[in-house]
């Protein structure tokens, strides 16, 4: 240990408190030059309030920061850049409107003569981007960019700033698996030139591949170090949770009933009035779950939004049960349709955030007997069937009157599908169902999906997080730029070849499925 | 780059321009002169008209831009701009003759007038730091506080108005020398009051510092994205609040405009919606301070046009019509917009700092 050299980076008992929450308590990390430090944790375990601390966002309650054994005082982002920290958030902080160089000039200009030298910015974001083999163009606009172009940006933001310390935020979530290689292998080369990265993840996988060193949080605190060489998924994973943690989703072979529900030719538009979904074909029958596997943005929302009664298909035919539900509304859909939605933004479809969590349970049967009395509500009936639903879905929430907005994200999404799941069902859509919850929850999610289908119900299951498809699902299909690119029964899909199909590659020597009517190409 | 911009669309405008300058010239200086229609649509004196409405409403929608671009909503422009004029107005009542040793530089009436400016850009910069403190410190609606200035300023203006007050002289016109010479054209653009002068050259200043200076960039970027502003260490809030304060002081000239310079007077509301019409120049024109010139000069105009149409008995449809056209024209334009003009994304909103996500 005395051989170790003095951290670039290191944070001596933080304590970070909200009004009613500790965020993070007594946490100790080093980061030393040249290494790539994983952070692992949950969603609310404190990760992204610390690095905010770090980055001089947020100040902490208690405790130290250090930067090559100084101990420093940051009070905003600029302390922190001048220490030569940056940080690539988890939302990326780019202003849509503005160009790349613009983007990454702002906070730090060059001015000639009183005005923006932005030739100056792009010559030198230039060079940056063929040093580090981040290649973009200085002159686009960033809305015009795809996701993973965007995060390329914010990399060269933060090395526009002669940043050494780098962080992370969760840098994976949007990009395909090639994608993420990609960036590992700019990671590889950022530490190759010194520079020290600090990795924020919830992803095992990933902290194996890349890291040297994990530093495990939990609940606020850093619950161990690990070395990648020496671990195994399962005990990050425990480490990461606090108990044992099975990673696979339990479940016998799927037995394929009936068709429930038919999707044949459908094309939609999306909201600025271009081409989302063309001529997508597709089946779910009771008893399996299909998977919808691909990149954000490629037409998956608007699929499910097309399913549900929330946007208008321009052609093509939707049969539920036998029925024609072709541009129906959302009320007949689930009512005569027998279907459920959980919706992949619950903030903006699944809940009303300023409802107590008992009227959210009853956001779809409140005009029927016995929610419904007349035209009154029937509160005592309301409240009643909120505490077993409390009960039966283990929502963590002091009472059914509690102000849902004020639940954790896992408790917020056991309340949706709570109330999804707990009439009779034939059809189940489910999007993003686990994202940005923690691992008890994912699992007892998973686990109700998966309990639904043993009872016959049909589930779509829409996810742009491929491990979650590959657990689940019977049955995957891919969908890129609007258009179903391959069918794959489960038993046969690796992460390779559905990360190839996201990417828009077909596989060629593919087995025909089934149902599908044509090649689309 | 250059090359790109320089399109059929831009060849097309201009020859417009060459083309509305050439018969505004032939109208005035030939026999055309007798054709009364072309008399009422390109005579000196509805362009003259044209000039005096545009200055107040350019300026106002000015003053909207600042805000915004950072990403304070201002619908309190016609507050500011009337809490200027008056200010403007008591200033120059209280220094009628005024004998310091300021006047003997500058002469008694300059001297006066100048300090009625002063007084007016520091009540706009006041209300337009009540303003801030409102929407930023409070967090109140913007909407609502914009709504308070404009009551504020009509309450507090017409408690304090002293109807017995004159203000003795107003600005008189320069004319720049050779630019003034240019026929016609050289009458209207060339020979005006200062405040015209400062308006016109305010708005291409503005331009390239919005577009092109450090100012500029950090200020767009609090009105669209102040997250990823704050992240690069920018101060969101003191930004909000500096061009909050120059909004106020922008409105108020219009205010001190409308005293000093076209009128000579106050009258209790004289801004009489122009502060609302310059919103719909400043959404007009894009929230770009030349796009918001030339649709204040639209506004402008279609009042000039009223005018003359009144004056001239041209048309004998009753006088009420006539007198709707500028509205009508701003409603017209404002509707047809709907989803082709962007207002900065984050207007409205409040930013916090530290706290919750």
């Amino acid at each position: 240990m005395s051989d170790q050299p003095v951290p670039v980076l290191e944070a001596r008992n933080i304590t970070k408190q909200f009004p009613g929450v500790i965020a993070n308590q007594n946490i100790n990390l080093k980061l030393y030059p040249g290494e790539i430090l994983a952070l692992l944790g949950e969603n609310g375990a404190g990760k992204s309030t610390l690095m905010n601390i770090i980055y001089g966002l947020y100040h902490p309650t208690e405790g130290e920061i250090l930067v090559n054994g100084q101990v420093v005082r940051m009070n905003t982002p600029r302390d922190a850049i001048a220490l030569g920290i940056g940080m690539v958030h988890q939302h990326f902080q780019l202003v849509p409107v503005m160009t790349v160089a613009e983007n990454i000039m702002l906070g730090s200009e060059t001015v000639r003569n009183g005005l923006l030298d932005v030739r100056k910015v792009a010559e030198q974001v230039t060079e940056l981007s063929q040093r580090y083999q981040l290649d973009v163009d200085p002159y686009a606009i960033i809305e015009d960019l795809p996701v993973g172009m965007r995060q390329r940006v914010e990399i060269i933001k933060t090395l526009y700033r002669n940043a050494n310390i780098l962080i992370l935020d969760e840098p994976t979530a949007v990009l395909t698996p090639q994608e993420i290689e990609g960036l590992f292998q700019v990671m590889e080369l950022l530490r190759g030139q010194g520079k020290s990265i600090i990795f924020i993840t919830h992803k095992l996988k990933e902290v194996l591949r890349i890291a040297d060193r994990i530093n495990v949080l939990r609940g606020g605190r850093v619950a161990g170090e690990a070395n990648p060489k020496t671990s195994t998924q399962a005990q990050l994973a425990s480490m990461m949770v606090g108990r044992e943690v099975i990673l696979t989703v339990e479940k016998e072979e799927a037995r394929p009933a009936e068709r429930v529900l038919e999707v044949k030719g459908l094309s939609a538009r999306n909201d600025l009035g271009g081409p989302a979904l063309h001529d997508v074909s597709f089946e779910v029958c009771a008893g399996e779950i299909v998977g919808v596997a691909g990149v954000q943005g490629n037409g998956q929302t608007e699929l499910v939004e097309v399913l549900t009664g929330l946007r208008k298909a321009d052609h093509g035919q939707i049969t539920l049960n036998g029925s024609d539900m072709t541009n129906a509304g959302p009320r007949r859909i689930t009512q005569e349709g027998l279907s459920c939605h959980i919706p992949e933004d619950r903030h903006a479809h699944g809940m009303v955030v300023s409802y107590s969590v008992a009227d959210n349970l009853v956001l779809n049967t409140y005009n029927q007997k016995p929610f419904a009395r007349g035209i009154n509500i029937n509160q005592p009936a309301i409240i009643e069937h909120a505490k077993e639903l409390i009960k039966r879905f283990d929502v963590r929430t002091p009472g059914p009157n509690t102000h849902a907005g004020s639940l954790s994200g896992g408790n917020q999404q056991k309340m949706v599908v709570a109330r999804e799941l707990s009439r009779p069902l034939k059809l189940l859509i489910a999007a993003q169902p686990t994202r940005g919850i923690d691992v008890g929850s994912i699992e007892f999610i998973h686990n109700q999906i998966v309990r639904k289908r043993d009872d016959g119900v049909a589930v779509l299951l829409v996810s742009s997080e491929l491990d979650e498809i590959m657990a689940l699902s019977d049955r995957i299909v891919v969908m890129y730029k609007g258009e179903i690119i391959g069918t794959v029964p489960a038993a046969e899909a690796t992460r390779e070849s559905i990360g190839l199909l996201m990417a828009g590659v077909h596989a060629d020597a593919q087995p025909p499925a089934p149902d599908a009517s044509a090649p689309g190409s | 780059m250059n090359a790109r911009s320089i399109n059929l669309k831009g060849l097309a405008k201009l020859a417009l321009l060459l083309l509305v300058l050439t018969l505004i010239i032939l109208v005035n200086s030939t026999e055309l002169r007798q054709v009364t229609w072309l008399r009422i649509l390109f005579g000196v004196s509805a362009l003259n008209f044209t000039v005096r409405a545009t200055v107040p409403l350019v300026l106002g929608a000015l003053s909207g831009i600042l805000c915004e671009r950072t990403g304070i909503i201002n619908i309190g422009i016609e507050g500011m701009m009337l809490a200027g004029a008056f200010a403007a107005f008591t200033a120059k009542v209280a220094t009628n003759s005024w004998p310091l040793l300021a006047s003997l530089l500058f002469g008694v009436l300059l001297a006066s007038l100048l300090f009625g400016v002063a007084v007016a850009l520091l009540v706009g910069a006041l209300m337009g730091l009540l303003h801030g403190l409102m929407s930023i410190r409070y967090r109140m609606d913007q909407i609502i506080s914009g709504t308070v200035l404009i009551i504020l300023a009509a309450g507090i203006t017409a408690y304090l108005f002293d109807r017995n007050a004159i203000a003795e002289g107003k600005f008189s016109q320069i004319s720049i020398p050779l630019l003034s010479d240019i026929p016609v054209i050289g009458d209207i653009l060339f020979t005006n009051a200062p405040i015209t002068f400062a308006a016109l050259i305010l708005v291409f200043v503005l331009q390239v510092a919005l577009f092109r200076s450090r100012w500029g960039l950090r200020t767009r970027a609090c009105g669209e994205h102040p997250r990823a502003a704050d992240t690069v260490g920018i101060k969101v809030n003191r930004y909000r609040y500096v061009n909050t304060m120059l909004g106020g002081m922008v409105a108020a000239l219009a205010g001190a405009y409308l005293v000093l310079e076209a009128v000579g007077q106050f009258q209790e509301g004289m801004t009489a919606g122009r502060g609302f019409i310059s919103l719909a120049a400043m959404i007009f024109g894009n929230w770009n301070p030349v796009g918001a010139l030339g649709a204040a000069a639209l506004f402008g105009y279609t009042q000039a046009l009223q005018n003359e149409l009144l004056l001239a008995g041209f048309v004998n449809i009753p006088r009420q019509f006539v007198a709707m056209l500028p509205y009508v024209v701003t409603i017209i334009a404002v509707a047809g917009l709907v989803g082709k003009v962007r207002a900065p994304a984050a207007e409205g909103k409040v930013y916090q700092t530290e706290g919750g996500e």
